[in-house]
């Protein structure tokens, strides 16, 4: 993830012919085609030999570096965890979900449903491209459960296997909207036919014959639609009744029951043909706006805590030195595990022996890793770069710095039941109304035609349920939502936006959101290095694969590829080359021989030159292009705040790029950072924007939580949205838009109001037929629906014109 | 003129039976990914076409 820096530079050499990377340094050529790396050819010489070579004419460069480390899924050897991730296992025959983040083309879809031809024991698979899963029927006896995730993770498809997976099993899928959806859809459609004869030949002889047929029938295709279609807003009704409140559920419900007992009431007396295509008409518009509102981001989750973050397993050490994989909730304070290349440590430890490069971007959004020695305390949520680690767990899993975090009450509180959205608040006030309108109407009929008096109120229930007001959010709102998935801003769900639009504060994360996690500043302090050294360093930096010396190989100026006499790299500590009498040193200051200044907490690099210290090559993360722009912007309207986990040492820098006077908080821990927009929240409506798994608990506990990820394959905490990355500038524009989508559900409103005005004047006088109700009802839906939907797209045009100039 | 319960039951019937065919279709799960087989489907005969290329690169090579 570091080594873009110098992009430019490498443009000019070829690109990869399996994953599309730049090659730099060590092409490797085969069969007249370029890789970047060993591994990458592999991949190819397994497709060419196995028939897959197809795989690279559907899309071009798809595939993704094969992990090296393999000894990672030792754990599936333990049988107790693999029969918890299997789906199903009989009679020889296993079946296993995977989630496999790569999956992004055409070309993975056609991969993976050809597995069988790596693999004979491998029956079938078939791939959820939304999701991002593969589902993979095996036979057991010749295949395990691992060497079908090896045979997956070396052709670069490695399923990313976590707690998550093991601690959950309810795989079922809610389809009761699309049934109800469907129930609706298809008694609207009979009904509508069955009701036009009486529209139009009222007095015709054979109709006065047959209309109790189909009268009965429609009364017949109406009951599903009450009872089964309409029944969750019965329930939701009942729901807020009983808590002594009102919303637009229950004029709606009120609405629907009316028109049922009415129109029952009407066939029963042969008072009329009754009111079922309204009724059954209204049900499925409301459903329709329901689906359409439930946009889902299928590979996305918003739920993710550390469980997806963590192994499964561990291997821990018992006293003879013997290897054992257990689960980590086992773990216990004192017990000695082994942390491989590429793992993450679940629980916090002290180190024992080995080379610690622990990379903390899963918790902070800091990428740079982070060398420990041995005695010193590590956390949980860091992922061991380089080699093997022995180490002494201090606490349980669900006791260590960062997991505690989790049993904070921000966690449990659901965001979406406690805000009343628009429709809600109108529907109370639209609720009153009616019934004042309804017993008003039928008090003045009780007195002038008291036979009239029940047929009015009725029909100002019926007439006045407000289908269209319940319309114009699910379908603006659904719409925005779409239009902000095209911007790569991803919402959990339409509630969001209402949110969003609220909000008045806005708190920025610094580490991996504010700067980015890719790429960096390299700055050089100490006496210049002369040519030659600087060609020496290049050559001894390229045959070097840690991320630090790809960065710095990347930035320096040397053309001339030298052959070295002498390499050596010491994993974890430094790289030395020689060339005739001159030789290079590169890494830690332990490794130059140089003392540490504790002062200093940047990530460096320092050089010697013939054993004489030269200097250091500092790192800094860079900030993201746009930020000071994106502050300038949402200053006016919003009061914005910096909370950093971070030492100070960036201040002056942050200073500059945010307006005058903006709060800068330093060296906040996970929780500071939840306490802190609990506070404001006293006053404010909060947006937190944040990345990493310290920001987690801040945004839980936020009005609006908003995750920024720079790739959105990979996983980001518990939030209410996720950002791409490259549009966090955009990130003004959003919340406008958002602001806008209120203001045009409004205008719908006053459109339904006026609606209900004319339905009312029929309904109050006492002239209301079946006819114009079932002309009133689609018309006034129909019309919110192309309004909402016009003038959200609109809108959502305005945001690409904006994104352009 | 009773041709006409003939003709509902008939027409209903006709109606029930595509009412039936989409609930077994949710039911088996044809909506839940409604993309993939979209691909999928572009797929179904490319065994052969990949052979002969196959074929093709292990001549250049051989050259």
């Amino acid at each position: 993830m570091i080594f873009v820096i110098g992009m430019k530079q490498m443009s000019v050499d070829k690109a990869c012919y399996h994953c599309g990377d730049a090659c730099s340094g060590n092409t490797v050529l085969f069969a007249e085609k370029e890789f970047c790396c060993n591994g990458c050819k592999t991949v190819y010489e397994i497709f060419t030999t196995n028939d897959l070579s197809y795989y690279y004419d559907i899309e071009k460069a798809a595939g993704k570096t094969p992990e090296e480390n393999l000894d990672k899924f030792d754990y599936l050897e333990n049988a107790a965890i693999v029969s918890k991730l299997l789906e199903f296992d009989e009679e020889g025959v296993q079946v296993v979900h995977l989630n496999i983040p790569h999956i992004h083309c055409s070309s993975c879809i056609w991969v993976l449903e050809n597995l069988k031809r790596l693999h004979q024991d491998v029956k079938s698979s078939q791939v959820d491209f939304p999701k991002k899963k593969v589902r993979i029927t095996y036979s057991s006896k010749n295949l395990s459960l691992k060497e079908l995730v090896v045979l997956l993770a070396r052709i670069g498809y490695e399923p990313h296997i976590s707690l998550e997976d093991y601690s959950k099993k309810n795989n079922a899928v809610n389809r009761g909207l699309i049934y109800k959806l469907g129930v609706a859809g298809f008694a609207f459609g009979n009904v509508m036919l069955f009701s036009f004869p009486e529209y139009f030949e009222v007095e015709e002889f054979w109709l006065e014959q047959y209309k109790h047929v189909f009268r009965w029938l429609m009364f017949a295709f109406s009951l599903p639609v009450v009872f089964y279609a309409a029944r969750d807003y019965f329930i939701m009704a009942y729901k807020v009744l009983r808590s002594r409140l009102l919303n637009i559920d229950v004029p709606i419900a009120l609405g629907i029951l009316t028109l049922f007992l009415r129109s029952t009431v009407d066939i029963l007396f042969d008072l009329g043909s009754g009111f079922f295509d309204s009724l059954t008409g209204l049900v499925f518009f409301l459903l329709v706006g329901r689906f359409f509102q439930q946009k889902t981001y299928g590979f996305l989750s918003f739920e993710r805590d550390f469980k997806s973050y963590f192994p499964i397993a561990v291997t821990k050490l018992n006293g003879d030195k013997e290897e054992d994989s257990i689960q980590v909730y086992e773990v216990k304070a004192g017990d000695r595990l082994l942390i491989r290349n590429q793992e993450i440590l679940p629980v916090d430890s002290v180190l024992i022996s080995g080379s610690a490069q622990i990379d903390y971007s899963f918790v902070t959004g800091e990428s740079q890793v982070v060398f420990k020695s041995s005695g010193d305390k590590l956390f949980a949520g860091g992922k061991q770069k380089g080699g093997v680690l022995e180490v002494e767990a201090l606490k349980s899993v669900s006791q260590s710095y960062l997991t505690q975090l989790w049993s904070n009450a921000a966690f449990s509180k659901n965001k979406v039941s406690q805000f009343q959205t628009i429709t809600d608040r109108i529907g109370k006030r639209f609720t009153i109304a009616v019934l004042t309108i309804a017993f008003l109407a039928a008090a003045f009929w009780l007195v002038v035609d008291a036979s009239k008096a029940m047929n009015v109120f009725t029909a100002v229930l019926i007439i006045a349920c407000p289908c269209a007001i319940a319309l114009a959010a699910p379908f603006t709102l659904g719409n925005i939502l779409r239009i902000f998935g095209k911007h790569q801003f991803y919402l959990k769900d339409t509630n969001t936006i209402e949110r969003l639009a609220q909000v008045e504060m806005a708190l920025f994360d610094k580490t991996g959101t504010l700067t980015s996690a890719t790429e960096n500043t390299i700055f050089y302090e100490g006496m210049e290095l002369t040519e030659q050294e600087v060609s020496l360093l290049k050559n001894t930096l390229r045959a070097s694969n840690h991320p630090l010396s790809r960065s710095l190989y990347g930035i320096l100026k040397s053309q001339e590829i030298e052959t070295l006499d002498a390499f050596e790299e010491e994993t974890g500590k430094g790289v030395q080359g020689r060339v005739d009498e001159h030789s290079i040193k590169a890494g830690s200051a332990n490794f130059i021989g140089q003392k540490v200044d504790s002062r200093s907490l940047d990530t460096s690099v320092h050089v010697s030159a013939d054993d004489n210290y030269k200097g250091r090559f500092v790192f800094k993360n860079k900030y993201r292009d746009g930020v000071s722009k994106l502050f300038e912007q949402m200053a006016g309207g919003y009061t914005l705040a910096v909370i950093s986990g971070d030492n100070e040492g960036e201040k002056n820098t942050l200073e500059e790029l945010v307006p005058f006077g903006t709060p800068l908080l330093f060296n906040q821990k996970p929780e500071d950072k939840l306490y802190f927009v609990k506070e404001l929240q006293s006053k404010n409506k909060v947006l937190m924007v944040g990345d990493g798994l310290n920001d987690a608990g801040a945004l839980a506990q936020s009005d609006v939580g908003i995750a920024i990820s720079e790739n959105i394959n990979v996983f980001s905490p518990a939030c209410d949205a996720i950002l791409d990355a490259s549009k966090l500038t955009q990130l003004g524009n959003f919340l406008k838009l958002s602001k806008q989508s209120i203001k045009v559900i409004k205008i719908s409103f006053l459109l339904s109001l006026c609606y209900n005005v004319i339905g009312l004047y029929f309904a109050v006088t006492g002239q209301l037929k079946p006819v114009i109700a079932a002309i009133l009802m689609p018309l006034s839906s129909i019309s919110i629906v192309v309004f909402t939907t016009l003038a959200s797209n609109y809108l959502g045009r305005k945001l690409r014109s904006q994104k352009e100039r | 003129m009773s041709v006409i319960y003939v003709l509902l039951a008939i027409s209903i019937c006709v109606a029930l039976v595509f009412f039936v065919a989409f609930v077994l279709s949710v039911k088996k799960g044809q909506y839940d990914d409604a993309y993939t087989p979209s691909v999928r489907m572009l797929f179904e005969d490319e065994l052969v076409e990949t052979t002969s290329e196959k074929n093709n690169q292990s001549k250049s090579q051989t050259k």
